[in-house]
């Protein structure tokens, strides 16, 4: 198990709060929180050791494309891959713009 | 040939979350979670031996109302830990029924509905987790009194352990075809017994003996439902409102002990023999 932190460029907070996913086997839990102006504050909990890389790649991928809500985002993750992070986020993300 | 129409309407109980499954039973917009997981309520145990928490530690509880009456729901997540009920996850089961009989003695007529999806205790918890059992067994014993207790086993996962015990205890039962219900796991009573007695991964046979459509058969459960979210909904609402049981199974236990006297048990338990002990004649 690993605990992760990074940060991104972000606009204005977001309004809402938003949660998707569980933590089962291949899946995770992803909980979204307004956060500070300006930043994307990830927190990654993650049973796939050795894995810093690969997520950093994955949220730049992510966040290059458009500019995402200050939030504060807490991921309980177990052993999901690339495309069900991606989806867990994008479902969250979603319902913070929307809900 | 299945009604392929009949499918294609019904929503499956049993692929839904624990979140989901509370809210899809209860009255229409009356869910209102306690303790939900931005609390960050989680198990301060898994971390420390390297297991990924989960923010709700795999139990949702939720107050809302069924035909408008108070309503307490817990629902176990199966995908998190198998279920496990630790120190956190047990303290929301057994605080919630708590409140719930403070509500009957203040006249509030609250009843609870547990969905149950459940390996039993969590061993990384230990006696955290056996503590919380307990202390959820009395708040049944206790609640059912004033109200129902009504508890759902939905499946994949099942009933098992120290919960198995609690489902017993509610004042009504209600199953699928997908669910289990025992006291050990089958890879415990493999291990215990010996293969040629339990052979763990024979799933007709051990669907056979601790399916809902078994437990039914025998009794041991008051409805055998589909999986179908508006059929449990409907079903839990008939068992809501039909009030307190005269008497709760659990209070027949002399009867079942004479019945379990009786039954031979040096012969290979079947689906057919274990009917009888509970329905027929059990000699």
């Amino acid at each position: 198990m690993e605990t992760l932190s990074f940060e991104f460029p972000a606009g204005p907070p977001a309004r809402g709060r938003a949660m998707a996913g569980c933590v089962g086997s291949g899946d995770l839990e992803v909980l979204l929180e307004p956060g500070r102006a300006g930043t994307l504050a990830i927190r990654v909990i993650t049973s796939v050791n050795g894995s810093a890389q690969r997520w950093q790649n994955l949220f730049e991928r992510m966040f290059r494309e458009q500019t995402p809500p200050a939030l504060s985002i807490d991921i309980h993750d177990f052993g999901a891959t690339p495309g069900v992070v991606r989806l867990r986020l994008e479902q969250a993300l979603e319902e913070v713009a929307h809900g | 040939m299945a009604d392929t129409a009949a499918l294609l309407r019904s929503r499956s109980f049993v692929e839904l979350g624990a979140r989901q499954r509370a809210r899809a039973l209860l009255d229409a917009g009356s869910f209102r979670e306690l303790l939900d997981p931005f609390e960050r309520v989680e198990s301060p145990w898994l971390a420390r031996q390297g297991i990924v928490p989960q923010a709700d530690d795999g139990v949702v509880v939720a107050k809302g109302s069924l035909d408008g009456e108070p309503t307490v729901i817990a629902a176990i997540e199966g995908s998190f830990q198998g279920g496990s009920l630790g120190e956190v996850g047990g303290a929301k089961i057994a605080g919630a029924l708590e409140l719930a009989i403070e509500d009957n003695r203040q006249g509030i007529p609250t009843r609870a509905v547990l969905l149950l999806e459940t390996g039993g205790v969590r061993l990384q918890e230990a006696n955290l987790g056996l503590a919380a059992i307990a202390e959820i067994q009395a708040a049944i014993v206790e609640l059912r009194q004033f109200q129902p207790v009504i508890g759902v086993v939905a499946g994949p996962v099942g009933c098992f352990g120290g919960m198995s015990i609690a489902a017993g205890l509610c004042s009504y039962l209600l199953a699928t075809r997908e669910a289990r219900l025992g006291l050990n796991g089958p890879q415990v009573i493999e291990q215990e017994a010996g293969i040629e007695e339990y052979d763990s991964r024979d799933r007709p046979f051990i669907w056979s003996l601790t399916g809902g459509e078994q437990r039914f058969a025998s009794g041991l459960v008051d409805a055998y439902v589909a999986d179908d979210v508006e059929t449990i909904a409907a079903e839990v609402r008939r068992f809501s409102r039909l009030g307190r049981p005269d008497l709760e199974r659990s209070r027949r236990y002399a009867w079942y002990l004479e019945r379990l006297a009786r039954f031979d048990a040096s012969r290979q338990a079947n689906a057919e023999s274990v009917r009888r002990v509970y329905q027929g004649d059990p000699t």
